[in-house]
């Protein structure tokens, strides 16, 4: 388990183990990107040609992609698509907390805390398993019902607490994953210095653990985006209810390409920043080696 | 690296020639409607199910524009609009009856709202779902002739505050919905123009139970919706007033595909049925109640 | 001189596994008692009882007087009094030399921090890696990290050091600067158990050597009776396939 003598496993060893997972050689390279360029381009061709000369191609093309209709509507769906950013960088700073929270009462030994795991078991499986929609519905709807002056009618209040209710689910699978990849040796190391469970967890367990899953949890957060637009069902004008409201004014398609398009504009810079993370901590732990 | 990036920007090459293809920066008009007038005779009509006329309608289907209820177990909930009961069946089977149809003939189809509008061949001969007209759909679809002139009407709650404002610049400050697909939402923001902004809704139900949860202080929808809600949908409600009618008015029309000369046939008879005074006789049994509602100024 | 760890009838069971029976085992302060046996034969899981890592099955561990097996005890209380260095040195990987030194000076003693960071600093310099307190334990080889290891037990002042086979997973050049570091400690009084398989350096720096087999103390007494005319057959064997391995 000793890194091996004096020398650093540096560079060399993590190249040459991804070398092998690639089963590629130097020379390879030019020619593969030549492959993958040509290939690229004539599927794409394909793509178009096969597309644009079907039958109902005109009609598609006027209802899908008409370009008037897409720039009169993107600021308008721009501006709505505010309120989904809001509700989403509100939800995930709570869902980071609770989730953490969730993760670490499923992680309390012993069976004095058996009622709270179960709680928290009971918890994760509810909401992993219940429609987000469903829940957006019913806690928006059905609790300013309840007509207790103190229950907030909020909407994006309610889409905040439904969509953090449901990713923390989630989150804490993620969390716990994390938290039992880390060798069960850093808490005996931890807990023989003397310090206690709860400080173990805090200054020595959690920071790996979190450090580990931050590409999945970046993934989770790219799905918290899209479903932000579950709000309209509460009738908050989001940027999917917005262009809802122009696709049913001109009977015209393309708004949605257009509310699509600020979705996917999100998610890109998201998930190439997770991939950039993902590598960098593969590669620290290429050259600590696992412990 | 660097290969990465050549390969990256081939393929954003690639994409983007793609899409420039596809996207078109003018909207071509289709041709215009209805071929030279083809016979109307029944025989000679081209239906999308031979010998039946198809009639598409939105589920449920709400008073008062469907009557008669239900069966238990039926797919159609709230009416089923093939008993002929409620305005918008009884103007469909009168127009039906118009172009030779017998009312075993006419067949009803679910259609939900944004069906009746997508691309494509469409699964019904006309769809009648208080579907208001516009310059802007009517480019996309053939409406037929007004069956009926429409007002917008407010929807609000006893005893709030809304409830004993009398103009319409005294609705600015409050918190309205509308629901999507009608020109309710329109007419919010152009015309009423509120300080907050007003939720738009996908289905009627959210919509009620917004209005009594108070989440929205009123709802705005056409004159004889606003009398099926505070009649039925929402207890302690009532209709604060109507709109006055916008220039050209605002009126219901049936939806064909574009281009589909049925629709000629159709506006013949709802002409003929205008002449004759049924219309209005439909009219005043299903939607007499729809009158008499203060007009805001 | 007083007792400072008495292990009394000591017997630990991992399921149907019996690791360890009828354990009888006194340490006087300042001594260093190195346990010497095959692998298996229990050394590692002695010294994790001992530190409550493992609960006992029956007996009775004493630390300075106090009992601290059993049902009441603050496990907490009794492991900050107890250092302990394992085989694979388990630093924290995500703090640097100096974080992982005075984490628990801080947390568990309650120092502050430029009390936990001079008595850090003190001790790291004085085994040789001082100049390593900033870096993090990956950029540091086999032997500098279980220095650091140890010395992040040190600076707990425990009463007692307990060391698990600690440069059985170091390269052999790098074993001796570990073995330095004991010597050391040996010499300035520090009471140890030390289970290892570096025969030479147990004859050298223990007090008192125990040959475990299978679970039991078979044979203890000083090093010269121990590794020249062992009573038990079963010990003189074990050295005899040490000896032949050269590692005596």
């Amino acid at each position: 388990m000793a890194s091996k003598g004096d020398r650093r496993a540096g560079p060399e060893v993590a190249g040459r183990s991804s070398k092998l997972l690639g089963g590629w050689r130097a020379g390879d390279g030019r020619r593969g990107v030549g492959i993958a360029l040509a290939s690229t381009v004539v599927f794409f061709t394909v793509l178009v040609v096969v597309v644009t000369h079907s039958p109902g191609w005109p009609e598609v093309r006027k209802t899908f992609f008409d370009w008037g209709e897409f720039t009169s509507s993107f600021p308008e769906i721009g501006r709505a698509f505010l309120l989904n950013v809001k509700i989403f960088c509100i939800s995930e700073a709570l869902i980071l907390v609770f989730a953490l929270l969730l993760a670490v009462i499923r992680s309390l030994p012993g069976p004095v805390f058996f009622p709270l795991r179960a709680l928290a078991i009971a918890y994760t499986d509810f909401f992993r398993g219940v429609p987000t929609i469903l829940v957006i519905a019913i806690l928006g709807l059905g609790a300013p019902a309840l007509q207790l002056s103190w229950v907030p009618t909020s909407t994006t209040f309610w889409g905040v607490v439904s969509l953090t209710l449901i990713y923390s689910a989630y989150v804490s699978e993620v969390y716990r994953a994390g938290i039992e990849s880390v060798h069960p040796s850093q808490e005996v190391a931890a807990r023989s210095l003397g310090l206690t469970r709860a400080q173990g967890l805090r200054h020595v367990i959690l920071p790996q653990a979190v450090r580990r899953v931050i590409p999945p949890l970046l993934n989770d957060f790219i799905g918290l985006q899209k479903d932000t637009s579950l709000v309209s069902i509460l009738g908050a004008i989001e940027a999917f209810n917005q262009s809802e409201i122009d696709v049913n004014a001109t009977f015209n398609f393309t708004p949605y390409l257009a509310a699509a398009a600020l979705f996917v504009a999100i998610s890109i810079p998201l998930a190439r920043f997770n991939d950039c993370l993902a590598a960098r901590d593969r590669r620290a732990r290429e050259l600590q080696g696992v412990r | 690296m660097r290969k990465t990036l050549l390969l990256a920007t081939v393929v954003l090459a690639a994409l983007s020639a793609g899409s420039a293809l596809a996207v078109s920066s003018s909207r071509s008009d289709s041709s215009q409607a209805a071929s030279s007038a083809a016979s109307c005779a029944k025989s000679s009509l081209k239906l999308v199910n031979a010998g039946t006329l198809t009639v598409g309608t939105d589920n449920p289907a709400y008073p008062p524009w469907y009557a008669g209820g239900t069966p238990k177990g039926s797919f159609w909930k709230i009416n089923d609009p093939d008993n002929g009961k409620g305005f918008e069946p009884a103007v469909a089977y009168a127009v039906a009856t118009k172009l030779g149809f017998t009312k075993s003939e006419v067949k009803w189809t679910y259609v939900p709202f944004d069906k009746s509008f997508a691309p494509g061949p469409k699964k019904f001969d006309f769809d009648i779902n208080q579907i208001s007209y516009t310059p802007a759909r009517a480019k996309v679809v053939t409406f037929s002739s007004s069956y009926y002139d429409v007002n917008q009407a407010l929807v609000v709650v006893d005893g709030t505050k809304i409830a004993s404002v009398h103009t319409i610049a005294g609705l600015k400050p409050f918190k309205l919905g509308a629901q999507l697909g009608t020109t309710s939402y329109g007419y919010i923001t152009s015309t009423i123009k509120p300080s907050q902004q007003p939720s738009v809704f996908q289905q009627n139900a959210a919509a009620i139970q917004a209005l009594k949860n108070k989440q929205i202080d009123g709802l705005v929808v056409d004159l004889p919706t606003a009398f099926y809600v505070t009649a039925v949908q929402v207890p302690h409600s009532k209709i604060l007033g109507q709109f006055p009618t916008a220039s050209g008015g605002e009126h219901f029309g049936m939806v064909f595909s574009k281009g589909n000369p049925l629709a000629t046939c159709v506006d013949q008879a709802l002409a003929s049925l205008k002449a004759s005074g049924a219309i209005q006789k439909i009219q005043q049994t299903w939607l007499a109640k729809a009158t008499g509602a203060p007009v805001l100024k | 001189m007083t007792e400072k760890l008495a292990l009394e009838g000591v017997e630990k069971s991992f399921g149907e596994n019996r690791v360890l029976t009828g354990i009888d085992l006194a340490v006087q302060e300042h001594e260093v008692v190195c346990l010497i046996g095959a692998s298996g034969s229990g050394k590692s899981t002695l010294l994790r009882c001992v530190n409550l890592i493992e609960p006992i099955d029956a007996g009775r561990i004493v630390l300075s007087g106090n009992r601290i097996s059993g049902p009441g005890v603050n496990h907490n209380d009794v492991r900050r009094r107890i250092g302990i260095v394992f085989q694979a040195f388990n630093l924290f990987p995500h703090m640097s030399v100096l974080q992982n030194v005075t984490l628990a000076q801080q947390r568990v003693l309650g120092r502050s921090r430029s009390q936990a960071e001079a008595r850090a600093h003190e001790l790291l310099d004085r085994f040789g890696v001082g100049d390593k307190h900033g870096e993090y334990p990956d950029r540091l080889s086999g032997g500098q990290q279980q220095r650091v290891a140890i010395v992040r037990a040190l600076a707990m002042d425990p009463e007692l050091m307990l060391l698990d086979e600690v440069t059985s997973a170091l390269d052999p050049e790098l074993v001796g600067e570990v073995l330095e570091v004991i010597r050391e400690l040996a010499a300035a009084g520090m009471t140890m158990v030390i289970a290892t398989h570096e025969m030479a350096f147990a004859r050298d720096i223990a007090s008192r050597v125990c040959f475990l087999d299978d679970g039991v103390i078979l044979e203890q007494g000083p090093p010269d009776q121990i590794f020249t005319a062992p009573h038990e057959p079963r010990t003189q064997q074990f050295l005899q396939r040490i000896v032949a391995a050269g590692r005596l």
